[in-house]
Parts: structure tokens; sequence; C-alpha cells
């Protein structure tokens, strides 16, 4: 856990005031919704189709479980008794009321947490492994990187006008689970051959309406280096970007129209041109950061606790710990990911009641710590292996057992139609009657890995392009159309789908996706072949042939 | 009609014949021309501090003169999500 120090305390709670203030003005009419506008913004407060939405931000997907408490308080007291988990750890309630909006923020303050650049053009909340600093051989966990990145830049001048939003996400693991390909920045820890630590910067990534893979920059600038790159980087965007064409705003069509080569020597000599302004981090100022992090004081405990093996019997139990249970870096420890994609239920969804409970067990089983990762999901990053029975259970009571886990049915939605104000079509209602057609656990598990994303509009907070399958709802003549990709990846390896046909309508959606699931069993060489891996080995033409043949 | 969203709840509400708001559909005034429309947009946006964001959006009128919202987007609006909620407690 991460320990806040006086400033930012302060800080969060001068905010708070400052907002009070604004929304007093604002509900006499003293402020216009002009003027508020850009004002309730920079505290995650959108309108919705029925209501204010408030977003706020989990840093680096950590949570106390005095902090997830406090969001089922929200959830219950000011919203209608639940929450949704974004894809960029985040949470969103829907029904907040303005009026009630400061006392929301202020209870949040209370346990540390803000809204603060969960919306407008400026730094977003930097994202991060939900794993991190307890997945096995992690470089070094990289929320010290994250929190040293998030206090440079939160209301930061430079940074707070934007041409565009910007998002930073970080991993130190070998295997993605932080999506960083699709950031305006992604940044890489590893060690140089000097096993020196740093990072291998890359930029340009992004999806909405022109989707790009970010390229690598720089295969490696130190640590103490990076916020000083960093801050080279933006200041190339903050000149260059362009302002008068939101479409065109995003870094990545910077990066696309002057080519990566180009674009890397302007900013390298920008950073040279800066020479030194302070921001190379000394060791004192990255320890200083890396202390307040806390770490649980493990036990010494065995691999194969008696529990387990006794536990192993149990059809459902194993089921469950071989989909949702992963290895943990200290020894008789495991990360367990909770999924909040039940069969039938809103991707990413959480009753007030679930967050208490999940909080509860946290304290009782995970040295009082939750995760938020960004497909929509919890983890509980300490749990003692010999607990694991005993947390089955209880999870299992709570609806968030369900053993999908990167599954067909863990599908990653945006809320589409039937709350945001952008869409053209649902997202909601095809994950729903795709985790009903997927419902049986035995067919999810022989068809294995595969991700299932969609978003309700091009603007993709469902990140459609980078699903196995991505689903896209567009609007032909006033109906709902589908729009469906396949072959995209969001890991180390992220690529963007390829259309497989004709938009669909609504109503076929589900059979669609059947049957590409279908062709890629008939298709796949061995079962151990992934879908994503069928489609790169055949290409999309076989499936289309399949599935567009009798349509 | 012309509708917006309620600022100090951001409730879904239609303009009225009386230039208030109601959250009722069959309350809002129905307007068949473009000028009409322009009008009765232009008089609810004068009201910044009731509600925010006015625009026009259409309505069918089935017999009987029962007002029905004209697309998905406002039948959402009206009814609420179309999805069932229930996440299990
Ligand atoms: S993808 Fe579009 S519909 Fe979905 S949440 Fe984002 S803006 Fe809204």
């Amino acid at each position: 856990m991460y320990a806040y120090d006086e400033l930012d305390r302060t800080l969060i709670n001068e905010r708070v005031s400052e907002f009070r203030d604004q929304v007093t003005r604002r509900l006499s009419g003293e402020l216009t919704e002009d003027e508020f506008k850009i004002l309730r913004l920079q505290n995650g407060v959108y309108l919705q189709l029925h209501a204010y939405m408030f977003r706020v931000a989990i840093p680096y997907g950590t949570l106390s479980s005095k902090q997830l408490r406090r969001f089922a308080h929200v959830a219950r007291r000011y919203d209608r008794g639940y929450g949704h988990f974004t894809t960029r750890q985040n949470i969103q309630f829907n029904w907040i009321k303005l009026a009630e909006l400061p006392d929301a923020l202020a209870d949040l303050a209370e346990v540390g947490i803000h809204a603060m650049q969960t919306s407008g053009n400026n730094m977003r909340n930097v994202t991060s492994d939900q794993w991190a600093g307890v997945a096995p051989g992690e470089i070094e966990d990289p929320r010290i990187w994250s929190e040293l990145i998030r206090q440079h830049t939160t209301l930061h001048p430079e940074f707070s006008f934007l041409p565009r939003k910007f998002k930073i996400a970080i991993t130190a693991a070998e295997h993605d689970r932080a999506a960083i390909k699709i950031h305006d920045i992604g940044l890489r820890l590893h060690k140089n051959a000097d096993g020196e630590t740093g990072f291998e910067v890359l930029v340009g990534g992004g999806l909405g309406r022109t989707p790009f893979i970010a390229k690598t920059i720089k295969p490696f600038v130190s640590g103490r280096d990076i916020l000083s790159y960093i801050e080279a980087i933006l200041r190339v965007y903050n000149q260059y970007g362009r302002r008068d064409n939101i479409y065109k705003a995003r870094i990545k069509i910077l990066v696309h129209e002057l080519g990566i080569e180009k674009f890397a020597k302007e900013v390298d000599e920008e950073w040279k041109a800066m020479g030194d302004v302070g921001l190379t981090l000394d060791h004192t100022a990255i320890e200083e950061v890396r202390s307040r992090f806390s770490y649980p004081a493990y036990e010494k405990l065995p691999h194969m606790p008696d529990e387990l093996k006794q536990a192993a019997h149990d059809k459902l139990f194993e089921r469950w710990r071989k989909n949702s249970v992963s290895a943990h870096k200290v020894q008789g420890y495991s990360i367990v990911t909770l999924s909040l994609k039940p069969v039938g239920g809103p991707p990413g969804d959480a009753s007030a009641e679930q967050m208490d409970a999940v909080a509860d067990l946290a304290d009782k089983y995970s040295f009082g710590e939750i995760r938020v990762g960004h497909e929509q999901n919890l983890a509980l990053p300490h749990v003692a292996k010999r607990d694991l029975p005993a947390l089955f259970k209880a999870l299992d009571r709570l609806g968030l057992a369900t053993p999908n886990v990167n599954l067909v049915t863990d599908i990653i939605a945006c809320p589409g139609l039937d709350y945001c104000s952008l869409a053209n079509a649902r997202s909601i209602p095809i994950a729903q009657e795709l985790t009903r057609r997927f419902a049986n656990h035995d067919t999810a598990d022989l068809i294995g890995r595969l991700h299932i994303n969609i978003s309700g509009c091009i603007n993709a907070c469902g990140h459609h392009h980078v699903g196995h399958i991505g689903i896209l709802g567009v609007e032909k003549n006033g109906e709902e159309f589908y729009q469906i990709t396949i072959g995209g990846r969001a890991d180390e390896n992220a690529q963007l789908g390829t259309l497989i046909g004709p938009a669909v309508p609504y109503a076929e959606v589900a059979d669609v996706i059947e049957d590409i699931v279908e062709a890629y069993l008939a298709l796949r060489d061995r079962p151990e072949e992934l879908f994503v891996d069928t489609v790169k080995r055949l290409g999309v033409e076989p499936i289309r042939e399949r599935v567009y043949a009798t349509r | 009609m012309v509708t917006a969203n309620r600022t100090w709840d951001g409730a879904v509400v239609y303009r009225t014949a009386k230039q208030g708001w109601s959250t009722e559909l069959s309350d809002s005034a129905i307007v068949t021309t473009s000028d009409e429309a322009r009008a009765l947009l232009a008089e609810a946006t004068a009201d910044d501090v009731g509600a925010v964001g006015p625009y026009i959006a259409p309505v069918e009128l089935k017999d009987g003169g029962k007002v029905k919202p004209g697309n998905l987007r406002e039948h959402i609006r009206a009814k609420g999500v179309t999805i069932d909620l229930q996440v299990p407690a």
C-alpha cells in the first residue's frame, strides 16, 4: 500500500472545498454550464444519459479495504447501490446527483481518494500492472514509478491543458497486463546490459477513431531520467499537437504524421535543450517514494499446504483454482482474481454489498489490500495458499468466483448506450447475452483463452480493436449495428484486429460470435492453439468464409 | 420536443408548454415545424440554471395522443437502462 503524505492530504481536501464552492455557485446560477463544465470535468464529473457520472481514480489499481468500503458507502449513500470498474483503473458511479457530489468527494477524500484528472485534456490516472509488487519475475514494483509520475504531473500547469487527454501505463513483468502498447506513453521496466534499471519507452499508442499500436521511441532510459524524458515528449507534443481538430489531437496522430524517427529526434533535441531542469531523480527521491509503499509481513509457508491437498478433490474448487489463482512471488502465497463477470451480469459492476464483503475478505486473507485490473476484475494480491479453500467458499457465496478469468465470458465492455451520451449502440446487453451463450464452463474451458471486447462507439473505451474478438457498436439508419473484428490483442504482442465482414444487427451478434468460435474450434490445429494464434496462422479469410457463407 | 438533464441531479427532463421542466415525457411540449422547434429550444436554452444541454429530440405520437420516445436513445433516457441490473449481492 502507498501512504499519502501531508501535502497530498492537504491538496485533496482543498480540492473538495473548492469544488463545493463551484457546485454551490452553479446551482445558484452564478456559474453558467459553459463556465462550470470544465470545472466539473476536472473533478471527474460527466453528464451522461440519465444522470451525472462520477469517475474516481484508483492509482495503479491499488486499494485498501478501507478505501473499497468507502466506495461501497458512496454507492449506497449517493448512488443506486453499485459501481462500475473501468478499463483504466477507475470506478464510475452512474447515478450521482450534482448537489450531493461535494459530500461524496469529501467522504472519499477522508480515505485519500480523489477524482482529479480522471477527465479533461490532461495527464490521466497513471495505470499499472494489477499484479505489481507480487508478480513472479517482475523487475521491480512499477507502482513506485507510477507514483513518481503521478506526483510530478498532478495539477502540473504545463500538462493541464494538453491538446487532448494523455494516458501513461507501466509494466515491469514479462507478460504485459497493463496494455502499455495502447497508451500515449507505455513504459516497460527492464535492466540494461550493465544491470541498471530503466525503461523501454513506447509512444503513440491509442485506440479510438484512428487506432495505433505504440512504437518504441527509446529502448532504454534510466530511472533517474524518466521524468525529464517524459517531460521532453510532452513538450514536443504540446508544441506540435493539433489543437484545431479533436480527431487529430492525440499524440498518436503526431507520431504517425512525423514518423517515429523524426518524432524521436525532436524529443531528443528537446531533451538535450532542456538541460538540467531539476527533474533528475536522485536516489533519495526514489527511495522516499519507495519507502511509502508498504509490503505485507509474509510468513514462511509451505508451497503445498494440507488445506490445498484436501480441497483438491472438490471439482468446483479445483476448476476455480486453476482458472483464477495465479503464482505469487512469495512461496506459499497466491494472487486471486475475483471475476466481476458473472453469467448474465454487466461486466465490471460490483454492488455495495460485494464491495463491503470483498473489503472484509481482503482484511481476513490479503493483508487488507485489493487490486483493480484493466480487464474490469478485482484481485486479492496476497492470499496464503492454505486460505484458498475458505476464500473460494466465501467468494462463491458473493457471486465472485465465476471461473471464467481470461475465458470467453470474461468480457470487457464499456457502458454503451445504456448510460453513455456518446454511444451509438448498447454494449452491456450484448455482453450479457454472450455470457449466457457460453455459460457452460466446460465449453469455455475447451475454447481456452479468448478475450471479447465491446465498445458502444468508436471512442473504444471497451478496447474493441485489441479484443481477440472485438465488437463495435455503430448506427445505421437509427438501428444498432455491430462491426466485428478478430485477431486483436492488448498484451506485449499487441495488435489491432481485422474486420471479418459487414456489420450485423443487434439481434444477430451473439449468433455470429458463436459461429466465429465454432469456426475456430474446427480450424485450430491442436487444443492448445489459442484463438488469437489460429487467426494469426490462418488469417481472417477461413473464419470469414465459414461465418458468412450462409449469411 | 426538447429534452435536457436537470441541473441539480442530472435527471432526464422535458420542456413543457408552460416554460418549465417535467420528468414526464407526456408533459412535454410537442412541436411539429422546425421554426417551432428552434423557438422551443431557444426558450429552453435560456434556462441555464434549471437544466443542462437541451436539444431537440423526436417523439412518436400514438393513436389517442400518447407520446412515445422517437428513437432508442430517447427510449433509454425515458425508461431507464435496458439491462437487468441485478448484480448478485
Ligand atoms: S466507447 Fe463510446 S459508448 Fe462506450 S463508454 Fe466510450 S464513449 Fe461511451
